[in-house]
């Protein structure tokens, strides 16, 4: 297991050094540089610019700026930003909590909704709840989440007033030290009343956002797999023994359809990080996607390409680890060496 | 009172393409503490038959029959709760692919444990205790370290070993074995038949044996019933059927037994099982049977003398027939 996941680690090298290539580049491409987009109105006179770039290192070369970067990087130091004059990584761990809390609720929410609505669809197969089902699956896919987000505000928080429009938390009601980063724990620990509640209100309208497509990716692989299992002969077994409908296929079928499933949800992860990007603008969540579309504005070099490389990490990382619950529930590939 | 009674068996599969006729009228009985063995070729229902006693047929099987009834009870009109408490307990069956019978996700003691606890409501300790005693039954060795392996950490032969503790866990009544030997390599083959009877004459339940051997048939059988395409046709005790086969199609079959063959190469039936699209509309049998006359390829034949034939042998002579009296083999 150990060696299986330092091969795995050691493949993932290369595609590093290209991303952070490639990145690096594009970034540069941009028309507008940290300095030019924010001359403002009255301009800047052209000795200032040129300090400025020189200072900021911005007259070398693209392929010394990256080579001192790589260096900075082989050092674990991921630059400084540009605008808050903080360190990238500071930046980074400060407001990540905020986009865990909101892909891991969402990636809950698509879970927990979409592998029984999969599983129902598939031992309905053909039927009204399959249809509908799937329908409604095909259409959530289909979602655009800046369209969609747009929707649910003006569905529940403008006409219903049942949600906050943006935020995390009611700053004017509550206000506590966070502890973990993650509202929903936070809010708990500081036992101001209605203060969890304020925080899930906060948070489930990106979550379903969010999660929206998730939620029908699974719902339908799961829907797919389990048909496929369903004809497998241990599920005749499994019924021979006289077994409940319910165990048959909720333990016995359900376990191996699960197979494919975890790898798509694994899959899942990268595009979710891109739909928080997206989700967090439209809700004004204060997590890394928003502060990354901050630092495109500004065209904050360091803290751009520093959180494209950290989200990279993470989802390779998340993909390991996903690969290491692959061998939990397939015993086959748990005893392969 | 038989074990099981059935009379009169149909099962019809609605296809894209229509209605298909799998099961077509069968009847057969078994007895406690006997062995029935139904011997066919490849597609002749002999599963499908079998499963819709079960009642493990797809929905796109219609299942009916003058009479389907295990000690004198009705299957058909049972509600799945009332059929659940009684297949895996007094009815077991066990499957012809072991190894893809057995779910790849859980131990082997998980599954045997599971019927237990199902049916008879043991408890953890109770469960473990008899799984392990089923494994050494069945000749599993080492069996409490057995428990915890998964199907693919052993060998087809093994697995079916353990696909007959699971159906013998609750002390069935019933035991139905379809084709149970025959994925494995023939010294296994041998050893799971033998363990099969040998369970079945300590315990004193049921068994059907469902095979493609007269040879299977001849070791292990009491009673064989021969089924074609979906139709029995002919039943007899088992020496009674060796000695003087009443169908054309047993006659062949018998022939066919490497043992009898003449000559180096191995006899074999021209043919194949008619299946959707190819039914004749007289004997089933008739397009392959030496003997077919014009009558056999326009009207289905009738019952005579338990063949369900119109020119049943008797000492290889067919009875009635207008040209050649010869054997069908
Ligand atoms: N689910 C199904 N839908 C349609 N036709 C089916 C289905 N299951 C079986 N059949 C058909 O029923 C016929 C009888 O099949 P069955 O499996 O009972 O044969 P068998 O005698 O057990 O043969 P084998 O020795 O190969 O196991 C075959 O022609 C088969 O194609
Ligand atoms: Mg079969």
């Amino acid at each position: 297991m150990f060696r299986f996941l330092l091969k795995r680690l050691a493949l993932t090298i290369p595609t590093f050094i290209a991303l952070m290539f490639i990145t690096f580049v594009m970034i540069r491409l941009v028309p507008g540089d940290p300095i030019e987009v924010r001359k403002g109105e009255r301009g800047i006179s052209p000795e200032r610019l040129a300090q400025l770039r020189h200072e900021m290192g911005l007259d070398q070369p693209v392929w010394k700026q990256f080579l001192d970067y790589a260096n900075g990087l082989l050092h674990g130091d991921f630059g400084t930003s540009i605008i808050s004059k903080a360190p990238v990584l500071h930046e980074f761990l400060t407001l990540f909590p905020a986009t865990l809390e909101l892909t891991l609720s969402a990636m809950i929410f698509a879970i927990v909704l979409g592998i029984p609505a999969g599983v129902i669809a598939a031992s309905r197969r053909g039927g009204v709840y399959d249809q509908t089902l799937m329908g409604l699956a095909l259409t959530g896919y289909s979602m655009p989440i800046f369209w969609w987000g747009l929707i649910l505000i003006l569905l529940m928080s403008n006409t219903l007033g049942l949600t906050p429009v943006s935020g995390r938390v009611d700053l004017i009601k509550f206000y506590y030290e966070p502890v973990t980063g993650f509202m929903l724990i936070d809010s708990l620990l500081s036992g101001q009343k209605g203060a969890f509640l304020d925080a899930v209100h906060h948070l489930i309208l990106p979550m379903i956002v969010l999660g929206t497509v998730p939620l029908a990716v699974i719902a339908r692989m799961t829907r797919s797999s389990m048909l496929e299992v369903l004809e497998e002969d241990y599920v005749r077994t499994a019924r021979a023994k006289g077994l409940s409908w319910a165990r048959v296929v909720g333990i016995h079928a359900l376990r191996n359809a699960l197979i494919p499933v975890v790898t798509v949800i694994g899959l899942q992860v990268g595009g979710l990080l891109a739909g928080a990007v997206l989700t967090e603008t439209i809700f004004s969540w204060p997590g890394v996607g928003k502060w990354l579309i901050e630092s495109i504005n500004r065209r904050d070099y360091p803290a751009l390409q520093g959180g494209i490389m950290l989200i990279a990490g993470i989802v390779i990382v998340v993909n390991l680890l996903v690969d290491m619950l692959y061998g939990l529930i397939n015993p086959r590939i748990r005893h392969a060496k | 009172m038989a074990l099981l009674d059935i009379e009169d068996l149909e099962v019809t599969f609605r296809t894209s393409s229509g209605q298909f006729r799998a099961v077509d009228g069968v009847s057969l009985h078994v007895d406690a503490g006997e062995v029935l063995a139904i011997v066919g070729e490849s597609g002749s229902g002999k599963s499908v038959a079998m499963l819709a006693v079960m009642g493990l047929l797809p929905w796109t099987a219609q299942v009916s029959a003058r009479r389907m009834a295990f000690e004198g009870r009705d299957l058909l009109g049972l509600t799945a709760r009332e059929r659940r408490k009684i297949i895996g307990k007094d009815i077991a069956m066990i499957f012809q692919e072991p190894t893809s019978s057995l779910n790849p996700c859980f131990t082997v003691g998980f599954q045997i444990t599971e019927a237990l606890r199902t049916h008879l409501g043991l408890d953890h300790r109770a469960c473990q205790t008899r799984a392990a005693e089923l494994l050494q039954l069945v000749g599993i060795p080492a069996p409490e370290q057995r428990l915890k392996a998964f199907p693919h950490q052993l060998s087809g032969g093994m697995n079916q070993r353990v696909m007959i503790a699971i159906a013998i866990a609750c002390n069935p009544k019933l035991l139905i074995a379809d084709e149970p030997t025959t994925a494995l390599d023939v010294t296994i083959q041998a050893q799971i038949l033998e363990l099969l009877v040998k369970l079945q004459a300590d315990t004193g339940m049921g068994l059907v044996l469902i095979t493609h051997s007269m040879g299977v048939v001849a070791e292990t059988a009491r009673r064989v019933s021969v089924q074609y395409a979906g139709q029995k046709v002919e039943e007899q005790t088992v020496a009674d059927l060796f000695r003087d086969p009443r169908h054309p199609y047993t006659a062949a079959l018998l022939a066919a037994l490497p043992e009898r063959a003449v000559g180096r190469r191995l006899p074999s039936i021209p043919g194949v099982v008619p299946g959707q699209f190819d039914r004749p509309p007289g004997c089933l049998f008739a397009p392959r049977c030496a003997l077919a006359t014009p009558l056999c390829h326009t009207t289905p034949p009738p019952r005579r003398e338990g063949a369900l034939c119109h020119y049943p042998l008797h000492d290889g002579i067919a009875q009635g027939h207008p040209g050649r009296k010869e054997t069908a083999a």
